[in-house]
């Protein structure tokens, strides 16, 4: 794996909003995760480079993030929210049906490549618990049923 | 009732255009204010206002803003800094005014980096508000697009770039240094102070770091007045506060009330009351680092000083309410496990204490809990208590526990006692 061309472009590009290259290492990391999935080595070190920083440095930003995976995910990550508010209205409920539905436990990847299960903290829609994303999509009062409708709409197996 | 920070706001979800914004009077109070104010008049209004940041803290936004250099010898470079992290457990309120009103937020930003002469702005936001960040780069590029934003602001002199940032998730980001050293892309522990960041902020140049709720205050203080301002509360604390209610209520949401409403007024009127089945055991007034308040304070004004007198904080004003079918006990342990997971790690009390925490709920509940536990619970709530620790993330993570150690003391000691003779209280 090896950044694109339009990834370096678009890296440069957020770099000069700041005044030190490396100011632009969480926006670097994004652009790169959107179109490779996740942040390899390789990659995280073709970054670094490029925004000036030791590769030691940039991966100690990469991984304080929970939104920058230093690991494989699938093409979409379910982050199901395990905070307060959503623990008390049925989070756990969701996660068992979502491991059993998908047979995957929390931090794997379905065999198909196509999910990955992972816990976030509150995703600051707590009026509407419980919550929880898949890819971009914010689902809100999930439970057991709605998720086997998302799913289906989003062509689960 | 006059609920200006709200009044535009769709009840579909769906956005308020800049046309709509400019019809309802917006964008009046920073006309208003590049004409007739100087900044430093700016910050008397703010000041004689009486406005109190919004983030959690209530500091005193005037005052806050009167630390930063101002005049010929003050640094050329100041920015501003809209915190728009919003990632504490039971807070939601940021999102709705970022999501239903973007405008109003950008014209706030504007007055403010006019306040303090502030050239660049960043709008600091969480990775995870997508639908937010994508009306907020909208509303930006329409400012802009009117003279709204950019060189010469409405014809006057002063010129502002704002600048979205998306955070990739990390609740010590929104503590303000913290902040600061994210958006310079620097692992995001915190500062020390001093130098406070209005001297030394972002870059090591003067910063202010105000929050979202905060800054939509301003265009209505400086279209309508200090007096007009003060007259929207119960108390004496200026102004309206988006409150908000999670847990087992008939209609959880948020809504905009007079500062001082009592959470007995917004748990019962707009929250709908508990659900059948369910009664109140207590509530976390301002989000899960705020002490648990008992029934019996539901008529205290939800107002800083208030709450603060009755032994919590008002916090984000955003409660989380305690139903006597879930367990206190787990209750805390969800809310430890959250901030030992997100401590930075930066300082030893609140790196190692919080896991130790984690442990000891985790061992009570499993039932290999010793009767000593409680009283090194309570020495923990005193080790990461306020002064012992590099920032408040730690102490904030005492008070729900300090205070259900006090409030639910028996449902702790329950789990001291064999499993046969504990009680089936819960599910
Ligand atoms: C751990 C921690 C997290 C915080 N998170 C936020 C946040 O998400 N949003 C926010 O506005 N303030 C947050 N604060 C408070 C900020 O440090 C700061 O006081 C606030 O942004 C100042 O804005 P204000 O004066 O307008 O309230 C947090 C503080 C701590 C200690
Ligand atoms: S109190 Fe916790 S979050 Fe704050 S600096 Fe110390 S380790 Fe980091
Ligand atoms: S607790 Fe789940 S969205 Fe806030």
């Amino acid at each position: 794996m090896t950044l694109t061309s339009d990834e370096i472009q678009a890296i440069l590009r957020e770099a000069r909003h700041f005044p030190h290259p490396s100011a632009a290492a969480i926006e670097a990391l994004n652009v790169v995760q959107r179109s490779h999935g996740w942040i390899s080595d390789e990659l995280l070190q073709e970054i670094a480079e490029l925004l000036g920083m030791s590769p030691a440095e940039l991966d100690s930003i990469a991984t304080f993030y929970n939104l920058i995976y230093r690991r494989p995910v699938g093409r979409r990550v379910i982050h199901y929210c395990n905070s307060v508010s959503c623990w008390m209205l049925g989070a756990e409920d969701n996660r068992r049906h979502l491991s059993e539905k998908l047979g995957i436990a929390v931090g794997e990847t379905t065999g198909n490549g196509e999910y990955t299960l992972l816990p976030i903290v509150c995703l600051g829609a707590c009026d509407k618990a419980p919550v929880l994303m898949i890819g971009d999509e914010t689902h809100f009062n999930v439970d057991p049923a709605r998720l086997d409708d998302i799913l289906g709409e989003t062509g689960a197996p | 009732m006059d609920k200006p920070l709200t009044r535009n706001i769709k009840s579909d979800g769906s956005t308020v255009t800049l046309a709509e914004y400019l019809a309802s009077g917006g964008y009046e109070g920073l006309k208003k204010t590049l004409a007739e104010f100087a900044p430093l008049d700016v910050q008397q209004r703010v000041k004689d206002s009486g406005l109190r940041g919004r983030g959690g803290a209530g500091f005193p936004t005037g005052l806050k803003w009167s630390f930063v250099p101002m005049g010929e010898d003050a640094p050329r470079t100041k920015y501003l800094v809209v915190n728009g992290d919003e990632m504490e457990p039971g807070a939601f309120k940021d999102r709705l005014l970022l999501e239903g009103d973007p405008h109003q937020l950008i014209e706030g930003v504007v007055i403010a980096a006019y306040a303090i002469q502030a050239n660049i702005a960043y709008v600091f936001l969480r990775g995870e508000y997508r639908l937010a960040a994508a009306r907020l780069r909208q509303a930006i590029a329409e400012a802009e697009a009117q003279g709204l934003l950019g060189e010469g602001i409405l014809g006057s002199g002063f010129s502002l770039d704002l600048r979205l940032h998306t955070s990739a998730g990390r609740y010590i980001c929104g503590e303000e240094t913290a902040l600061l050293n994210s958006l310079e892309g620097k692992r995001a522990n915190p500062r020390a102070k001093p130098p406070f960041p209005q001297v030394s902020g972002l870059f090591g140049k003067p910063t202010i770091v105000n929050n979202v709720e905060t800054l939509c205050n301003l265009p209505h203080i400086l279209r309508n007045g200090v007096e007009w301002y003060k007259g929207l509360s119960r108390t004496g604390e200026p102004g309206t506060k988006i409150y908000g209610v999670s847990g087992r209520v008939r209609s959880p949401g948020a809504w905009e009330l007079p500062m001082g409403t009592t959470a007995r007024e917004i748990i019962e009127e707009h929250a709908g009351g508990m659900r059948d089945g369910y009664r109140l055991k207590g509530y976390l007034p301002g989000g899960a680092s705020t002490d648990f308040l008992l029934p019996e304070h539901l008529d205290i004004p939800m107002d800083y000083g208030s709450i603060g007198k009755a032994g919590s904080r008002l916090g984000t004003g955003t409660m989380i309410l305690l139903d006597d079918k879930t367990c206190p006990v787990q209750m805390v342990l969800n809310l430890e496990r959250f901030f030992a997971q997100e401590s930075c790690g930066w300082c030893t009390p609140c790196r190692d204490g919080l896991p130790w925490t984690v442990s000891l709920l985790e061992g009570l509940i499993e039932g290999r809990g010793r009767p000593e536990d409680l009283a090194t619970l309570e020495r923990l709530c005193g080790l990461l208590g306020p002064g012992n620790t590099f920032c408040a993330l730690a102490p904030g993570a005492m008070e729900p526990l300090q205070s259900a150690l006090k409030y639910f003391r028996a449902d702790f000691e329950r789990y001291l006692q064999p499993q046969t003779t504990r009680g089936g209280m819960y599910a």
